[in-house]
């Protein structure tokens, strides 16, 4: 699963930090794309803490993953404001282009909300989506 | 050949800036990335030697170039939207390179840090206090009273938090200025954290603004001379809406499940890591700078209505023709702001409804639509103007749908602290399925009992929950029931 020693190398460079839990689980969710059970106990040892604490934020917070997904992803917005400008038209479209090859993700609000309705792919993001541009951008992940 | 600017922020990436400013580059222009105008139906806007032409596509540039554009909008500084504003707050949109310290110190930077340094705490305090702002996240707490109370406790060791954890549908504005003017904010932070005596500033972004956190990481770097010893570091928020309640926010900073403390103790008295903290939102701390310069809380406070002072950054959202950032001072109408500045819906149907606040503002009715835009005339309404954010919809927008999506983003999104939130949030969602349902089936009779439960259920969550998520989602649910009964089958 997980290589142990960059899980040990990202828990050293935050350990010395204040409040370094979130960052340290955001990298590691970075780094392998979940925090499986394993990371999780030695992530609490090293920070001393106790194991359902670290699951207790791991499973709150919805960018924190403990399996890997190794599909592309793509995060809609379905906030009132994408609505307002038809999301769900396109969220139908989405749906049918990703089938199994690619995960739907829905989030709620990327701030894009007067030219929605809006989508994020990693760090990309695309404005003014409707049934046939969504559809183009599912083929290309 | 000629300097072309064309904005970098999320939404002009979004829009497809990068290919156009490609295009101009291979045209053999020098292209400079700057902030966003904010009149985001033109947007990519590309601008040269002051003319604007929008919104650009790629096969737009030759004709552009050639004078023969059919986008051009003349002057972008004469624009009626922007003729419109009082932007002070924004003063610097469109005009600067976010992340240029020359650019920053040419339209004033850093003078009212270094004035507020030259001055002690109390009277940087008493300043903002003359000012009249309130906090802009949405609670419109007195931000010159938080500060005062922070500087004012006992204990070394105090923080300053900037909640940009800017979750509401239909805002913008805090994404907007970090990644537009980020020194104006570090600015602010750095003048809070002299006011209460901070050594640490944090600023909490969340995870779906990643230009955001990149440019605003990159401003602390390239600032940190300036506004040293002060430590400034952001932290990244982990996808929970909640979070945007300061006392989830401070959870999560200290590393814990972002749900919500019980106040008392107010965090201004013991707030990250038990430490006095002023948590104040992007808006609140990037209007200091203003309210520091010369003369600066005076001007500010002679803007706005009664007890509301100052400029409000108004986000136009939704199903609006000329959506963007809308500057103002308070008092302001939706008529104005939707039909003659916005112009109306963008599909061209009347408008229906627009929610003011983000998901847990309420649903005004077209009548509604006189009430001046300021803390106590929404508070009146049963409404509140929460983060500034209005969104249109038009006629062809269900009301039960929308209240129920309500309950179901509160459900969605409830840390599961208190019980009016956790199960609330789930009871009202099934009410409104039954309800629909009944509608659906025309059984008219239950129909009345259903919605005086859901009243019930509002009213509960309204009075007992811990904070605003809970007490705050009956506002979309009842202006909802409220103005257009029809959509419940009442």
């Amino acid at each position: 699963m997980t290589a142990p020693d960059d899980l040990d190398e990202i828990i050293t460079a935050y350990l010395g930090r204040e409040g370094p839990l979130l960052p340290l689980l955001h990298a590691v969710q970075a780094r392998f794309g979940c925090i499986t059970p394993e990371s999780q106990i030695r992530i609490a040892a090293a920070l001393n803490l106790s194991q359902a604490e670290v699951y207790g934020v791991v499973s709150f917070y919805h960018d924190f993953m403990e399996t890997k997904d190794s599909r592309p992803a793509i995060a809609l917005c379905r906030a009132e404001a994408c609505q307002a400008r038809g999301v769900e038209a396109v969220a139908a479209a989405a749906l049918a282009a990703c089938a199994d090859r690619v995960r739907l993700e829905t989030v709620y609000c990327l701030g894009l909300c007067s030219v929605g309705p809006a989508a994020r792919v990693g760090d990309t993001l695309y404005a003014r989506l409707d049934a046939v541009n969504i559809r183009n951008l599912v083929s290309t992940l | 050949m000629s300097r072309v600017r064309i904005a970098d922020d999320a939404l002009a990436l979004a829009c497809g800036a990068d290919a156009v400013a490609h295009t101009f580059e291979t045209a053999g222009c020098s292209v400079e990335r700057v902030s966003s105008w904010g009149m985001h139906w033109l947007e990519p806007l590309v601008e040269i030697e002051g003319m604007g032409y929008g919104p650009v596509a790629p096969a737009d540039v030759n004709d552009i170039l050639a004078g023969r554009s059919k986008l051009a909008i003349g002057k972008i500084e004469d624009h009626s939207f922007i003729q419109a504003q009082q932007r002070l707050t924004f003063a610097r949109a469109g005009k600067t390179r976010p992340l240029s310290l020359i650019d920053y110190a040419a339209t004033g930077g850093w003078q009212s840090l270094n004035r507020a340094r030259s001055l002690n705490a109390p009277a940087v305090i008493d300043l903002v206090m003359q000012s009249g702002l309130r906090g802009r996240g949405g609670a419109g707490f007195p931000t010159g009273l938080k500060w005062r109370t922070v500087q004012e406790a006992s204990g070394s060791r105090k923080y300053v938090v900037c909640n940009a954890d800017e979750g509401d549908s239909g805002t913008f504005a805090d994404r907007m200025l970090m990644e537009g003017d980020p020194f104006q904010l570090v600015e602010g932070m750095a003048i809070a954290a002299h006011a209460v005596g901070a050594g640490t500033a944090y600023i909490y972004i969340r995870s779906e603004y990643p230009h955001a956190i990149a440019k605003m990481q990159q401003a602390i770097i390239i600032a940190h001379k300036i506004i040293a010893p002060l430590h400034m570091e952001v932290r990244v928020g982990a996808g929970a809406y909640v979070c945007g309640e300061e006392t989830s926010l401070l959870n999560s900073l200290e590393g814990q499940r972002g749900v919500v403390r019980a106040k008392p103790p107010l965090p201004a008295l013991a707030g990250l890591f038990g430490c006095p903290t002023a948590v104040n939102n992007v808006l609140s701390l990037a209007a200091i700078p203003h309210i520091l310069a010369e003369d600066g809380a005076r001007s500010y406070a002679e803007l706005g209505t009664e007890r509301s002072r100052g400029t409000m950054p108004i986000q136009l959202a939704g199903n609006i023709l000329h959506g963007g950032l809308f500057e103002t001072s308070f008092g302001i109408t939706l008529n104005t702001l939707i039909h003659e500045i916005g112009g109306g819906t963008a599909s061209g149907r009347p408008v229906k409804a627009v929610q003011v606040g983000g998901p847990l503002g309420a649903y005004l009715h077209p009548e509604q639509f006189d009430i001046p835009f300021d803390y106590e005339s929404y508070a009146k309404a049963d409404a509140l103007i929460g983060h500034g954010g209005i969104v249109v919809f038009d006629d062809r927008a269900d009301m039960a749908a929308q209240a129920r999506f309500a309950m179901e983003f509160c459900a969605a999104e409830s840390c599961g602290k208190c019980t009016p939130c956790r199960i609330g949030a789930q009871r009202g969602r099934e009410l409104i399925d039954h309800i629909r349902h009944r509608k659906l089936m025309a059984q008219a009779a239950g129909i009345e009992a259903d919605i005086i439960l859901l009243r019930d259920l509002c009213n509960t969550m309204k009075s007992s929950s811990l904070c605003a998520l809970g007490g705050f989602t009956p506002y979309p649910v009842l202006s909802a029931l409220e103005h257009w009964p029809e959509d419940f089958g009442g």
